[in-house]
């Protein structure tokens, strides 16, 4: 066993010291496999980030109340009665003896993104005068909130990085109506921080909406409670046609919808590209077998085992495969972990999030290197095993 | 003297796409220990088929193969490995030396199949070195060396395991006339001093002259004469 990792040790400190008499061959190989990982990891990266946003947004204390069927807030309606029965529920967070609800209604304006100058969706939500209260993490860091009754508005600073026309201070005109907008608030990692916030009745009113909700937001007392205000609802005939959620688990129905299909796409286009890198490393494996024929015939001339030469031969491609595999992670960590960038929302409005790598997400990006490595050492490996031990070999 | 090596009506034949090449037919040879015997003949008449089986890197298709009253013949491809990395030293017309090793990693490389310790394989390492006058040379790498030292390398490589048998490719056949009489004369020091018996396949006259006794190889046999004597 000792003899076996010695000669193991040996044929693959030869084979990875002339790696720079293979340079040009084993770079393209590694960069194959840089840009397989980082293009695997620039979508997963963004399904992680987008999903962690809308997931990150909601409250298990917070019921979100929409239209039975409805997929989104768009498609929803719920009535003022409706909203009035609901604030009277078990359960219901009080604040000076009033309950802690917020009726909300979104419509869609439009914005200009910054990046293209092209115009794009953007959320625009009425809520009520506890709507601040009801979610949490949520602060204005510049200028104020919005005073109920007026044209007035605040905006998220994700929506704001990548939108431009709202800056705070400034006027703008929606639909005919004049709006100022007099606040900024941050809410990180959530969906809130790319939405227009206005009061609900003056948006209701100036988008022509009279007394039409969207979604209503009730805070609970706690978490626990959740169950018995849903049970509640479900036993009012008044309610039937209204499905019950906890916040959290309205954003998580939204996630799997939004980031479904980046995945999907990571994987398809992640798999293609490992082909690619994979025939990459198994040419430049190949070829390094080749061009070192003569070396192993040698040393199994000499009394190597096959098994040493097909180690060998497998730990250099891990090496190459391990190298591109850190090197796509550097450049996804570079180029985009951590930036902001939009997409169309479950609402079909623009949402803004972060690409995020996760350690699970560089672990399964090391595995696929890993397994890039594997594969593309295995073949040419039992190649260089099978090579016979024969003088003419040693020869050439 | 005894028999090194005993071959007994080995036969071997190899095929080539739809013909098959008969290449020895009953050839049966002995080579005492201690013998040093140069080994002649045309290209095609066998003379690497025959040391490819005696140094166990090939295998006959009938016949027996005795190598120290041993048979070697039938054994795996695992324990043919094992013994030629302590019964045989190869020497090649090439040097076939590992380009980016030193000369001591060279050298230390069949060493690496053994259990002994790093210190005692540098040990060895050294004394081969020094046996074939290149102890001072221990850290350069074949490029920086002519074909005579690493040719040296080569020879060192070749026995620092101690083995008994040398074979020997046409290891004078990439060197001048002046380099190769050197490395025969270190040959004929390994065959007198330390009984190494060596076995060498050659084209050069002048080269088999540093042997014992010459055998001829033609068609797959001896000279029945030369084989006798």
């Amino acid at each position: 066993m000792a003899s076996l990792i010695n000669q193991i040790g040996a044929v693959t400190a030869l084979n990875v010291r002339s790696i720079p008499q293979r340079g040009w061959m084993s770079l393209a190989s590694i960069v194959a496999v840089a840009l397989t990982i980082a293009v695997l990891l620039f979508f997963l990266a963004l399904s992680n980030g987008l999903r962690s946003t809308v997931e990150g947004s909601g409250s298990d204390d917070v019921a979100l109340v929409i239209r039975e069927g409805s997929n989104a807030e768009l498609n929803s309606v719920v009535s003022r009665d409706q909203l009035s029965i609901l604030a009277t529920g078990p359960g219901v967070a009080q604040r000076e003896g009033a309950p802690l609800v917020s009726g909300e209604l979104l419509v869609i304006v439009d914005g200009v993104k910054r990046s293209t100058g092209t115009n794009a969706n953007m959320p625009f939500r009425g809520i009520g005068s506890e709507g601040l209260a009801l979610r949490r993490g949520v602060s204005i860091t510049q200028g104020r909130m919005f005073t109920p009754g007026t044209n007035e508005i605040v905006v998220g600073a994700g929506l704001l990085r990548e939108f431009s026309g709202f800056e705070f201070g400034q006027s703008i005109r929606i639909r005919g109506t004049e709006w100022q907008v007099v606040g900024v608030f941050e809410a990180p990692g959530t969906v809130f921080e790319s939405e227009l916030w206005a009061d609900v009745a003056v948006t209701q009113s100036l988008f022509n909406r009279p007394n039409i909700y969207q979604t209503m937001r009730v805070k609970l007392t706690s978490a626990a409670a959740m169950d018995a205000y849903k049970s509640w609802a479900d036993g009012d005939a008044r309610l039937n046609d209204v499905e019950i959620l906890s916040e959290r688990e309205y954003y998580a129905r939204q996630a799997s919808q939004s980031t479904g299909q980046f995945t999907i796409i990571a994987w398809v286009l992640g798999v293609m590209m490992a082909i690619g890198a994979l025939a990459g490393a198994l040419n430049t494996m190949y070829s390094s077998v080749a061009t070192r024929a003569a070396e192993i015939a040698t040393l199994r001339i000499i009394g190597f085992s096959g098994l040493a030469t097909f180690f060998g031969t497998m730990i250099e491609a891990l090496i190459l495969s391990a190298l591109g595999g850190v090197l796509g992670i550097l450049l996804a960590f570079v180029a985009f972990n951590g930036r902001t960038t939009s997409t169309l929302g479950a609402g079909f409005t623009q949402l803004v999030f972060k690409f995020e790598l996760s350690p699970a997400i560089v672990v399964t990006a090391i595995i696929v290197a890993i397994v890039i490595g594997l594969f593309g050492g295995m073949f040419p490996g039992i190649r260089a095993a099978r090579q016979r031990p024969q003088l003419e070999l040693a020869s050439q | 003297m005894t028999d090194l090596i005993r071959l007994t009506d080995v036969e071997k034949s190899y095929t080539r796409g739809k013909e098959k090449i008969k290449i020895f037919d009953k050839l049966s040879m002995r080579i005492e220990q201690g013998d040093f015997v140069a080994m002649m003949g045309p290209s095609g008449s066998g003379k690497t088929t025959l040391l490819n089986l005696l140094g166990g890197t090939d295998k006959a298709d009938k016949g027996t193969i005795e190598f120290d009253g041993k048979r070697i013949d039938n054994l795996s491809e695992g324990k043919l490995t094992a013994w030629r990395s302590t019964n045989v030293g190869f020497i090649f017309q090439f040097y076939n030396l590992m380009p980016i090793l030193t000369a001591a990693q060279n050298v230390e490389l069949p060493l690496l199949l053994t259990k002994l310790a790093p210190a005692k394989r540098r040990a060895n390492v050294a004394t081969a070195l020094k046996i074939v006058g290149l102890e001072d040379r221990s850290k350069h790498r074949p490029r920086e060396m002519s074909g005579g030292q690493q040719q040296r390398v080569a020879i060192a490589r070749a026995i620092v395991s101690d083995p008994k048998l040398l074979l020997c490719d046409e290891p004078t056949g990439d060197l001048d006339r002046t380099t190769a009489d050197e490395i025969l004369s270190t040959l004929q020091v390994l065959n007198r001093d330390l009984g190494k018996t060596i076995i060498m396949v050659t084209h050069d006259a002048e080269a088999a002259k540093f042997a014992k006794r010459t055998l001829h190889l033609d068609k797959g046999h001896f000279n029945e004469q030369e084989l006798a004597a």
